[in-house]
């Protein structure tokens, strides 16, 4: 049970002025219950990528592979794996329509034809997930404010039961309160539904608090790919696409250019925070 | 695809038509689609057919993008030319039951078709070939002599242009919306009528608001660099007509004399 993407080439409007390479062969192999990071300068072709994931894009060239089936087969069904894949997209609260925020939820579990009781059960409990309050289900969703639109659009997808969940920046805009909160509520899903979840982000520092691997994107190439601690030990070559280690990186990497001889693998204040100790006691 | 509408979308190219001035092509334009209705017979069709590849060509605008913008009306084409087709009276040269083809209706279908195509694909190499500033410019600067009726010149310019850049980033927007609606399961392809007109609904109330949105947010921009119309606005570019630009206008005339001798045949 996997998702395999063998040599991926996709190029926006080919044979025009506006031709445009997006990705340029992408291979990567993705396990059940991994917790990604996908991240990658403004224009890298992140979000390009995640669309090949549920079939809303058909690849140029190169193949994808969904639990051993090749998604392009003439007789795959793509709507299935819309529902397998959930895919929140950036500034999902766009997408809001209905009247209420509890009818916008249960669109997704209305169109996989489900009796009514499951539709709002599942409606339910992904707004509780979210952490919607439950006096909010019966607003307009367009009275909510940013973050709560957010969250909304999230359960939209959540309430799909998705066995893999992708999320395109989901923070994008919002403040940091706002942006720990569904960060930390997107990791709770993880645990809790033991679900896949790939996390598209440009900030080092959310994805190396949750994540268990990182991929980094650059011009269309997966440039570096696995554990935080592993990438943000080419900190330089990051610095080099655009991109940063997370700041304490460059902490326990200074202190270790004066000589104080603490372990440099620190992607978070608590790890840095246990190197620093472990020095200081000796 | 949604992104294949390619109507009245910009083309970059480096060619004698994009550096032309872009009233000489708004006037051209329109010369050519007054001359389109003189046409009285296929030689004419032919030469106003042949004058437009030969533009085409020198624009370095490929042929297959230009093409492309007809999908969009290719249902009106098909109602008129059925429309032609079967309710034109005359001499019969076909009838089955109650369908009964007319050698008026033909000829009438035929030139119509054409008419309309020729007329699509001459506008849209404007839009393809002039930029949406240089199409306001342009405007403006041809209607100018309607300010003394106290026409808003200016104002009409600018909504034309921002029409105009809307359509890319509107269709922009469907798309992503129809992506993020389909990614919950949304099917649009499948069930009848009234299954598919329902099935809008999630796509035309996001794009919408998004649309105000965007309006909303244009013009608090336009507020924020202290925009307020035509009155006493100086140009950075102001238009100049150059050698080129009178070689045009001399083909344009040529092009109408022709057409115009072409009905004596
Ligand atoms: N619809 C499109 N048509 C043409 N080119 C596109 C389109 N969408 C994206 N691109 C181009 O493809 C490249 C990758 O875009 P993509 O949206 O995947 O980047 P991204 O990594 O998600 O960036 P961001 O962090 O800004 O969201 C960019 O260079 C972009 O200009
Ligand atoms: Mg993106």
């Amino acid at each position: 049970m996997s998702i395999i993407i063998d040599q991926l080439n996709y190029t926006y409007s080919p044979g025009t002025a506006y031709e445009k390479q997006a990705l340029k062969d992408i291979s990567l192999v993705i396990e059940d219950g991994e917790f990604i990071g996908l991240i990658g300068h403004t224009g890298s072709g992140k979000s390009t990528l995640i669309q090949h994931l549920n079939g809303l894009v058909k690849a140029t060239g190169g193949s994808v592979y969904y639990n051993g089936a090749d998604i392009y087969d003439a007789d795959y069904n793509l709507k299935e794996l819309r529902t397998k894949v959930g895919l929140v997209f950036q500034y999902p609260e766009h997408q809001l329509f209905e009247t209420t925020v509890l009818k916008d939820v249960q669109f997704g579990p209305k169109n996989l034809s489900l009796t009514p009781l499951e539709v709002d059960l599942r409606a339910y409990g992904a707004l509780k997930q979210v952490g919607i309050p439950d006096d909010l289900i019966d607003a307009s969703p367009f009275e909510l404010s940013g973050g709560q639109k957010r969250r909304v659009a999230i359960a939209g997808v959540l309430a799909m039961e998705p066995e893999v969940l992708i999320l395109d920046e989901p923070t994008a805009g919002l403040d940091p309160k706002g942006r720990d909160e569904i960060l930390d509520q997107i990791a709770k899903i993880h645990d809790e539904r033991h679900i896949t979840v790939i996390l598209v982000s440009h900030s080092m520092e959310d994805v190396a608090k949750y994540v268990g691997r990182i991929i980094v994107m650059d011009h269309g190439r997966a440039v570096f790919d696995g554990a935080p601690k592993k990438v943000f030990s080419h900190y330089k070559e990051l610095e080099g696409i655009g991109l940063a280690a997370p700041q304490v990186t460059y902490a326990v990497n200074a202190l270790r250019e004066r000589g104080i001889l603490v372990k440099t693998d620190a992607t978070t204040v608590q790890e840095a925070k246990a190197a620093v100790l472990a020095v200081w006691k000796g | 695809m949604i992104r294949d509408i390619t109507i009245g979308q910009y083309y970059p190219a480096d060619s004698v038509l994009h550096r032309l001035d872009p009233r000489v092509k708004l006037t051209g334009t329109l010369v050519y689609i007054v001359s389109l209705f003189l046409v009285k017979n296929l030689w004419g069709y032919l030469i106003a057919a042949l004058a437009l590849a030969a533009v085409i060509r020198a624009s370095k605008v490929p042929f297959g993008y230009i093409v492309k913008g007809l999908k969009a009306v290719v249902i009106l084409l098909l109602f008129t030319v059925c429309f032609n087709l079967f309710l034109t009276s005359g001499t019969p040269v076909f009838e089955w039951k109650f369908i009964r083809i007319t050698k008026e209706g033909l000829y009438l279908a035929f030139s119509m078709a054409v008419r309309l195509t020729l007329l699509i694909l001459g506008s849209s190499l404007m839009t393809f070939t002039t930029t949406p500033n240089e199409l306001t410019d342009g405007m403006e600067s041809l209607l100018s002599p309607l300010k003394k009726l106290h026409v808003p010149v200016h104002e009409v310019a600018m909504m034309m242009s921002i029409a105009l850049r809307f359509i890319p980033i509107l269709l922009e927007e469907t798309d992503k919306i129809m992506k993020a609606q389909q990614a919950r399961g949304a099917d649009f392809e499948s069930g009848g009528i009234i299954k598919r007109a329902k099935a809008m609904i999630p796509i035309l109330i996001p794009l919408f608001i998004s649309a105000f949105r965007r309006a909303g947010d244009l013009a608090m921009a336009m507020e924020a660099r202290c925009y307020r119309g035509g009155a006493g606005r100086t140009k950075m570019k102001p238009l100049h007509y150059h050698g080129r630009d009178a070689g045009a206008w001399i083909t344009m005339a040529m092009f109408v004399a022709v057409i115009v001798v072409s009905r004596r045949f």
